[in-house]
């Protein structure tokens, strides 16, 4: 099953149990949101979930990767670099290459652009400062194994921390960004306009985060586990863990089912 | 050719004469240069508390639940059952002054270690800062490197700034203030110190290396602040690194893990001669240490360099025998340097070796006894005066125009622009952000209870009225913790003044320390902690006395936290609280007329306690649908921050008797323990029976609605658009 297929399948369901998802929750040094990832994905959603270190030279077993915010090692060079160079994300590769899937969040997305698994790069905030606030997003594709759970074109709310969170790409990797539908969330206002006031840190296209060709890996600025329980201000972000558990539940019955 | 003055050395190294004299009496002995230097910084009013001591004793300590008073790193205190929350305030002033980036980084940085030296995960960070008017582009460059100082050390390392204020003052023009606290979690049960036991123990050093930054920065954080300072004393101001500071978090916490840790303390002022001096005579035992095992960042260093170094993010530990391989591992583990430095011994002497050279052998309680100091007190003639001004006969202005110059004072703006520069919402605890009464965290440990932190200063009425602004501080950051729902458990104070050493400053220290000393005692809050930053003084002037309290709340249910804004139309809106308001040290007498003068209200600190009772407990009936208290610019501020917070108006009415004779007066005049609610109308009579029952009392004003603010005054009516008071309040500069 191709990540951009539907998870509608007219295929017999085998009926048989599929062992549950595993997810790793990768730890660089300097991260600080990896913790906050395991809380979601273990104690919230009840996932199967782990931290895997970043010396891991494999993830054999795993379903799928969660590279969390922070400061992997303290940002140094540019956010994500040393990070993109590290043992743990050449596993991350293979795996990404295997078809896994793989999730970037803000200091995670700037890994995946570093480590080129991603197109762009993202830069200093417009303002030059440091942003932790709440921010409307559109939905751009709710066909992705990450969003299979919005509704196209829906506008969610998420909060951002970040100071370099700018996307940017030559223009005609923007343009191929564009019309591959790369662009699964863009910073919008309430009302779901593209508004200058709406971008918080001036990325190009309003872009806050976008999927590889394949579909199989996705960066994004937004942090999902900062809004996934309502006590913490709103949960648009637990349905983007949910549609992954849900797409790899899909897989697996199908692979079950292929294989019988 | 210049004749040079031979300084006597004991000078050199910052001593009084007669302090060298007891060092030598103590010793039995003249110290020799490297021990010298060692009782310079150690005998520093920055690690010493030479003036302050006598006073903090007046501090009430005890109280259920404290785990650990004053005299650790940190004070811990029970939050759950099992669950235990330390916390500290303290100061970077003198650091920030001369370095404003590195100065409140560094100090981040120093209080998450004492936080963490009391085995405690940090969870939260607040703030309390205090500069020049912002017009005067240097107070600006102050205030936006310290924020941007405290943003890049707090974010890295992964510890949410969930509180905080700002406040301008002509007086912190030469000084600013930056006093950041820290909250951490820990098991109950795990609760460290840094009391060195177990002769044989192996002395750990683990962290960073040790290079030649921030030698001599606790003497230097004991003088007053020359003009040139920005220049010469930038080698006293430590450069932090926060990702070796977020590594050692984590690897201290694994070690800790190990259950083979029997002490530990940060390196902070005064370096490793503090940390083994302070953790040997606590635990009143001696230890050896071998400075060529110390981790160096740099080669030649002299055994004072060494033993003086204020290098970040290092901590010193005492480990039982044998099991020092596992505590290294978890060091090393995240890249850190960890090494055996030396241990502890049964005979209380600290001795230091350079190689095969005995460098050091003093008694450890030798540097940390340094001798106390009281000045006479007097209070200055011209501050009664100022305090006795007649206020009768200033001219009333409109009350609108009041109001949005009030709204737009840098003090009172919306602090927006500032709080999002933090990570306010990581580890994922943050239930109520910054930016209302008081921050509430849920407890993950022991749902659904949370905590409510606050800080609040008072520097213009300490200065007016040293013993109402110590209250003051302490009812207005308990009672904040208490808006939102919580009951106040403990607090942690900062005091910073200036020259200890003149008669008025005296005056000011006793006074603020016996007001807050007299508000906890009768409101039951212990004072687990604190931090003194003396000698904010400059060619300009001293800074207004300024104690800054940290208030600690528990609440069990964080579902039920009360936000600040109006939410409902048709709610009810009431004042709780005390009718009392003076325009003495109020933000609308210095905003609108230019002044800072006139008698504050001090607290009836009986009803102060019965208000909170009320608050905690109509939280947790659900009665309220928001809280709001009463600071600067009194009840016509609280009005409109409550409709901006909420963004729905609000219809007052205020009769002529509680107008009384000055419009002014009822709407910006300023007391403590006044609160602003809005209730359900349906559950109106439940509170207002509360409050009958507790004999506090409750005004009803007006209902919420509409989008306008109106308060009709029995002489006129006061009406403004939510709109422009929102746009007003956001005019941050």
């Amino acid at each position: 099953m191709s990540p951009g297929a539907s998870l509608e399948s007219d295929r017999p369901r085998s009926g048989l149990p599929t062992p549950d998802p595993r997810f790793a929750v990768v730890v660089f040094p300097g991260s600080n949101c990896d913790r906050d990832c395991l809380h979601v994905l273990r104690d919230v959603l009840g996932y199967r979930a782990e931290f895997v270190w970043h010396e891991e030279e494999d993830l054999a077993g795993f379903d799928a990767v969660v590279l969390p915010g922070g400061f992997s090692y303290g940002d140094y060079l540019r956010p994500g670099a040393v990070a993109a160079t590290s043992p743990v994300v050449r596993a991350v590769r293979r795996f990404a290459e295997a078809g896994g899937l793989v999730v970037g969040i803000c200091n995670g997305f700037q890994v995946l652009l570093e480590a080129g698994l991603l197109p762009g790069a993202l830069v200093r905030n417009r303002g030059a400062t440091f942003r932790c606030e709440w921010v409307h997003l559109r939905v751009e594709r709710a066909d992705t194994p990450f969003t299979a759970l919005y509704a196209p074109g829906e506008v969610v709310r998420m909060p951002i921390a970040h100071g370099d969170g700018r996307y940017h790409a030559p223009r005609e990797v923007l343009e191929e960004v564009e019309q591959r539908g790369q662009v699964v969330f863009r910073y919008v206002d309430r009302d779901g306009r593209t508004t200058p006031e709406a971008n918080p840190n001036g990325s190009l296209h309003h872009i806050a985060g976008l999927v590889n060709r394949e579909g199989n890996v996705l960066g994004l600025m937004p942090h999902p586990e900062r809004c996934s329980e309502s006590v913490l201000g709103g949960q648009d972000g637990r349905r983007l863990f949910e549609s992954m558990d849900r797409w790899l539940r899909e897989r697996a019955r199908l692979t079950a089912g292929r294989t019988r | 050719m210049t004749a040079v003055t031979q300084i006597p050395e004991w000078e050199a190294a910052g001593l009084r004469r007669e302090e060298y004299e007891r060092v030598c009496a103590l010793l039995g002995r003249r110290p020799n240069p490297t021990e010298l230097r060692m009782f310079g910084v150690m005998w520093s009013e920055h690690c010493a508390y030479k003036h302050s001591r006598p006073y903090l004793k007046r501090l009430p300590a005890a109280g259920p639940g404290v785990l650990r008073g004053p005299g650790e790193n940190a004070g811990v205190v029970e939050v759950a059952p099992g669950l235990a929350a330390a916390l500290k305030v303290e100061s970077h002033n003198h650091p920030s002054a001369v370095d404003p980036f590195h100065g409140a980084a560094t100090g981040v940085g120093g209080i998450l270690r004492d936080v963490l030296s009391m085995g405690a995960r940090p969870v939260a960070l607040l703030d309390s800062l205090r500069f020049g008017p912002p017009e005067d582009p240097q107070s600006r460059r102050l205030r936006d490197g310290v924020v941007a100082g405290i943003s890049h050390y707090g974010n890295s390392v992964g510890v949410p700034v969930v509180g905080g204020e700002v406040l301008y003052e002509d007086c912190y023009g030469a000084n600013p203030l930056v006093n950041v606290a820290c909250v951490g979690l820990l098991p109950a049960s795990r609760v460290l110190g840094s009391a060195a036991a177990g002769p044989g123990n192996p002395v750990v050093y683990a962290g960073a290396r040790t290079g030649r930054d921030g030698i001599g920065g606790a003497a230097f954080a004991s003088e007053q602040l020359e003009e040139t300072s920005a220049e010469s004393d930038r080698s006293a101001v430590q450069i932090g690194d926060p990702f070796a500071g977020k590594l050692l978090i984590e690897a201290t916490l694994e070690a800790l893990e190990t259950g083979a840790v029997v002490a530990l303390q940060d390196m902070g002022a005064a370096g490793i001669t503090c940390a083994a001096a302070e953790m040997s005579a606590r635990g009143g035992v001696g230890m050896v240490l071998h400075l060529d095992r110390v981790p160096r960042r740099e080669r030649g260093m002299t055994p004072v360099e060494v033993l003086l170094s204020e290098s970040q993010e290092r901590m010193l530990l005492v480990v039982q025998r044998g099991r020092e391989e596992e505590v290294l591992r978890a060091y090393r583990r995240w890249g850190l340097h960890a090494e055996v430095v030396g241990q502890v011994t049964a005979d209380p002497v600290l001795r230091v070796y350079d190689g095969d050279a005995l460098v050091v052998e003093l008694p450890p309680s030798a540097l940390t006894d340094a001798p106390t100091y009281r000045v006479p007190e007097e209070e200055p003639q011209t501050r009664r005066a100022l305090r006795e001004v007649d206020l009768s006969g200033l001219p009333v202005p409109d009350p609108v125009q009041a109001l949005l110059r009030l709204l737009q004072s840098p003090s009172v703006v919306s602090k927006r622009p500032i709080y999002t520069q933090y990570d306010h919402m990581v580890q994922l605890r943050t239930v109520l952000p910054p930016g209302g009464d008081a921050a509430v965290l849920r407890l993950l440990e022991a749902p659904p209870r949370g905590i409510a932190l606050s800080v609040d200063g008072s520097g213009r009425i300490s200065y007016l009225d040293p013993w109402a602004g110590g209250a003051a501080a302490v009812c207005e950051a308990t009672l904040n913790v208490a808006c939102v729902g919580a009951r106040p458990v403990a607090i942690t104070d900062g005091l910073n003044l200036g020259n200890p050493e003149r008669p008025e400053v005296a005056w000011e220290l006793a006074g603020v320390v016996e007001g807050i000393a007299e508000a906890c005692r009768v409101l039951q809050v212990p004072v687990v902690g604190g931090n003194v930053s003396l000698y904010n003084e400059s060619e300009r002037g001293a800074v207004y006395p300024t104690p800054v309290v940290v208030c600690l709340g528990v609440m069990e249910d964080v579902t039920r936290a009360v936000p600040t804004g109006f939410a409902a139309a048709g709610d009810v809106v009431a004042l709780v609280g005390s009718d009392r308001v003076s325009l003495g040290g109020s933000e609308y007498l210095r905003v609108v007329h230019g002044k800072v003068a006139g008698a504050p209200v001090r607290p009836d600190l009986a009803l102060h306690r019965r208000l909170l009772d009320v608050l905690a407990r109509a939280a947790e009936e659900g009665l309220l649908r928001s809280s709001h208290d009463l600071s600067e610019g009194g009840l016509a501020v609280a009005l409109a921050e409550a409709c901006v917070a909420g963004g729905i108006g609000v219809r007052c009415t205020l009769s002529r008797e509680f107008f009384g004779a000055r419009a002014d007066l009822s709407l910006f005049g300023e007391g403590p323990s006044r609160v602003l609610v809005s209730v359900p109308p349906e559950r109106y009579e439940a509170f207002a029976e509360l409050c009958g029952r507790c004999r506090v009392p409750v005004r009803l004003l007006g209902y919420v609605g509409g989008d306008q603010l109106r308060l009709r005054l029995p002489d006129g009516e006061v009406i403004v658009p939510v709109a422009e008071l929102r746009s007003a309040w956001e005019a941050y500069r």
